[in-house]
């Protein structure tokens, strides 16, 4: 492809870091195990540094129910190394190959829910060689990918849980306090949820949507109209009136919704936690430009998040969702030689968050974007556009 | 009525050419040089004539021609039903002339007064006729209680139902008549609708219009298959101006279905839909081929064959899965999935510019005739749920109308509603 200048507009320029992910059944190197006291709040390792190569960790979980050890890149969500049920009162031991660079390490009580202890660990020393070999580069990108997919997904259940409890119960303040920082977790693996067919519809789908197929429309935009309710004369997303067959749900009503919501997330929690999920390389590299033609189709034009405006939050996790997949593949794709398509890729998703910066962050919120004017919409549409072309490109070069 | 020589009406040259027009009316000469002008039809290329009178519109089974210009028109607020026949007079006085390659009256764009505007704009002068037809329709609102036709407004002309992914907008959407002007030179078919325009000034005015090139289906075998801006092949499988009883059954209303005027006639369907064509281009060729259920180059079915070999829905993968994917555009608007429904199609590709975001607004003008709007309902409700195309297109505008049976030498479109 055409070398075009590469666009760093927040004078950041992100190192990239060759992973090569976790291996879970490489043997201990020779240097002394970090050891990770668990427990059901905390989870403190006996060093924050390790030298490049296999590292070994010594889990013990001294709380009151299974925990999960999170190795996580310096974005504090792509997954480079976990270990799931770690048990109460067993110490296990992990290694993971790390090479030189910041990542993060947590625990995850109960395998849901936010990084506990989420603390930097840092891999100092010499890059060790990189094993070349394809298929160990795939099964590492495809278990770490099924492994975030799954984080998010644990992040998910409470975070929903929070939103509707406080929903059901006309809390309407907290819960549109909520409402843009719980859907983070769904739209950075929406590809996923969207590959089980009814689960999407029932959590995510407008009222657009679900009216014309003549679906019971429930889930997160269900709530965000009542949490944001229209005026006489507001139009929807179609052009049709707001009140057109709709009415303010009832506590009853609502009650309804928030424990359809809650269950919809824990099935598709069940989902990637089955023993028989996985993904392909496919669908990672799919996944990255999905959600990016997520952003372009219905975060660009406002209609995602009709009443509440929060589509910026969104179009970020999407983002965010697309350089996580990116980076689960990227390794694959320099073994091909296509690094000058990984570098064009980079520098434009690290363009584009510098351009989502100017409108704040997913931690801290967005600007409504109803006050987000046609020329900025037309600068982040243009930055998605410019991002997309080179990602769509990645399948090919992973694969080819 | 029908004895009465063609002419336009005063209001109508008053449209064209102001006050000073009263000296300008048309005598049954007129009528009778469009008459003898019509000449064997078919024929291909610029110089290509179809008749204006008949049985059925032109403009239907008529092979398609490559540039289109469609108009919705409402009707005054202070319009009466005799403005609504006389316009319709006018109109078909006018659309006549032009289909047969002559200015829109005798004086035309030169010929008459020079302290007068000319009754004709004078863009198609030189032009031969394009292969132009004008064809008329009635939109559901023309039924309603302003014009006393509310006891004629046949049964299954009701505005569509709404359809999943439905983002209509009011401003490109529904309309008491409408005209549908093809040609294969794009001059000659805005010089229609800009003088049917002129002439219905003060009793109908535009409400919404759309320009199309590349014509996006064949009515007749003759044709090559086009392609629409996804690049595939569309309308492989539409209805053919050769199949006769595919267009009996498909195409034309009878006195049968319960309109007695509308024999003859058929029934529009017009659904303007947006591509996301920048999404499309960033979407790999098996992904793209998947979703249309054809091959790309020559439009074979993915289950094998040529363009036109039926598609084998059952053929599976090695995988076992079906070649043809269920969710794959071709299975879903398949008659046979259908109920048996079949449309002739009529579409053409549309490029309004781009908008606020720097994407080009860009995609298809759908266009359908068929004998019962039934038909259209339910290929789009398969369409509409299911379709793996959805997420790469947006139907924003929509209408309806019901397509009268073609007018008599002498008479006028829309007699037999008013009959």
């Amino acid at each position: 492809m055409s070398i075009r200048p590469l666009l760093i507009t927040g004078g950041v320029i992100t190192a990239l870091v060759a992973l090569a992910g976790c291996v879970p059944n490489a043997p201990a190197g020779g240097a002394t195990a970090i050891s990770v006291a668990i427990s059901d709040d905390a989870c403190d390792l006996s060093a924050a540094t390790a030298t490049a190569g296999n590292v070994t960790f010594d889990l013990t979980n001294s709380g009151s129910d299974v925990n999960e050890f999170e190795i996580l890149a310096e974005d504090q969500l792509r997954i480079v190394g976990e270990k799931e049920n770690v048990v109460p009162g067993a110490t296990t031991v992990y290694t993971a190959q790390l090479q030189p660079g910041t990542y993060y390490t947590a625990c995850k009580f109960q395998m849901v829910g936010a990084p506990i202890g989420l603390a930097e660990f840092t891999v100092t020393g010499d890059a060790t060689t990189v094993d070349a070999d394809e298929q160990q580069l795939i099964d590492e990108a495809v278990t770490d990918y099924v492994a975030y997919v799954k984080s998010q997904a644990g992040e998910l259940i409470p975070a929903v849980t929070a939103f509707a409890d406080a929903y059901a119960a006309g809390d309407d303040e907290t819960a549109r306090n909520l409402f843009a920082s719980t859907r983070v977790f769904y739209e950075r693996i929406e590809p996923t949820a969207e590959a089980f067919g009814d689960l999407d519809p029932k959590i995510d789908y407008r009222e657009v949507d679900a009216v014309a197929e003549g679906l019971d429309w429930t889930g997160f935009h269900r709530m965000e109209k009542d949490l944001w309710p229209p005026a006489e004369g507001d139009l929807n997303s179609d052009g049709t009136s707001a009140l057109l067959d709709w009415a303010p749900s009832t506590p009853e009503d609502r009650a309804a919704y928030a424990d359809q919501l809650v269950a919809d997330v824990q099935d598709l929690y069940d989902l990637v936690y089955a023993d028989d999920f996985t993904v392909t390389l496919a669908d990672i590299s799919n996944g990255a430009i999905g959600l990016l033609d997520e952003v372009a189709v219905g975060k660009i034009s406002g209609e995602e998040d009709w009443w509440s405006h929060t589509d910026l939050t969104d179009f970020a996790a999407n983002v965010q969702g697309a350089e996580v997949a990116f980076g689960n593949v990227k390794a694959i794709a320099e073994s091909k030689g296509e690094s000058e398509l990984v570098d064009e890729i980079q520098a434009q998703f690290d363009a584009l968050h510098a351009l989502l910066a100017q409108y704040g962050s997913v931690e801290s919120g967005f600007t409504p974007y109803d006050q987000v004017t046609d020329d900025q919409r037309k600068e982040l549409s243009d930055g998605v556009n410019a991002l997309a072309e080179p990602l769509s490109q990645l399948t090919a070069a992973v694969l080819g | 009525m029908s004895d009465e020589p063609q002419r336009l009406s005063r209001r109508g040259l008053l449209g064209l050419a102001g006050a000073g027009a009263a000296g300008l009316a048309l005598g049954g000469a007129g009528g009778a040089a469009v008459a003898t002008s019509i000449a064997s039809q078919g024929t291909s290329g610029a110089a290509a004539r179809y008749p204006f009178f008949g049985e059925h519109q032109s403009g239907i089974t008529t092979p398609a021609q490559d540039r289109l210009h469609f108009a919705a028109y409402d009707l005054a607020a202070d319009a009466t039903a005799d403005d609504l026949r006389e316009l319709l007079s006018d109109w078909t006085y006018a659309a006549a002339r032009m289909t047969q390659g002559l200015d829109v009256t005798e004086d035309g764009a030169i010929g008459g007064s020079p302290l007068a505007p000319p009754d004709d704009t004078g863009e198609a002068l030189g032009l031969p006729p394009a292969g132009l037809t004008i064809t008329f329709g009635f939109g559901p609102t023309l039924f309603d209680d302003r014009f006393g036709l509310a006891a004629r407004r046949p049964a299954s002309l009701e505005p569509l139902p709404r359809f999943s992914g439905d983002a209509l907008v009011p401003s490109q959407s529904g309309g008491d008549l409408c005209i549908q002007a093809c040609a294969d030179d794009p001059q000659v078919a805005v010089h229609a609708i800009r003088n049917l325009s002129r002439i219905a000034f003060g009793r109908a005015a535009i409400r919404w219009s759309q320009l199309g090139f590349g014509r996006t289906s064949s009515t007749s075998t003759s044709q090559a298959t086009p392609r629409n801006l996804f690049g595939f092949k569309d309308g492989t499988a539409n209805i053919k101006a050769e199949e006769p009883d595919a267009v009996a059954e498909h195409v034309w209303t009878t006195a049968g279905d319960g309109t007695g005027w509308m024999a003859g006639g058929s029934y529009l369907v017009a659904r303007k839909i947006r591509m996301v064509i920048e999404s499309w281009d960033r979407t790999r060729l098996e992904e793209q081929e998947r979703v249309i259920g054809r091959e790309k180059g020559e439009g074979a079915p993915l289950s094998g064959g040529t363009e036109f070999t039926e598609p084998d829905f059952d053929k599976p993968d090695d995988d076992g899965s079906p070649r043809i994917a269920d969710d794959a555009h071709v299975r879903l608007s398949q008659p046979s999935v259908n109920g048996g429904a079949r449309l002739l199609r009529r579409g053409y590709n549309f490029v309004d510019g781009n908008d606020s975001l720097g994407r080009l607004d860009a995609g298809l003008f759908f266009l359908s005739f068929q004998r019962d709007p039934a038909q259209f309902v339910a290929v789009q409700r398969s369409l509409a749920g299911h379709d793996a195309l959805n997420e790469y297109i947006k139907h924003v505008g929509s209408a309806i109308f019901a397509i009268p049976p073609g007018a008599r030498e002498g008479g006028s479109i829309g007699d037999a509603l008013f009959g």
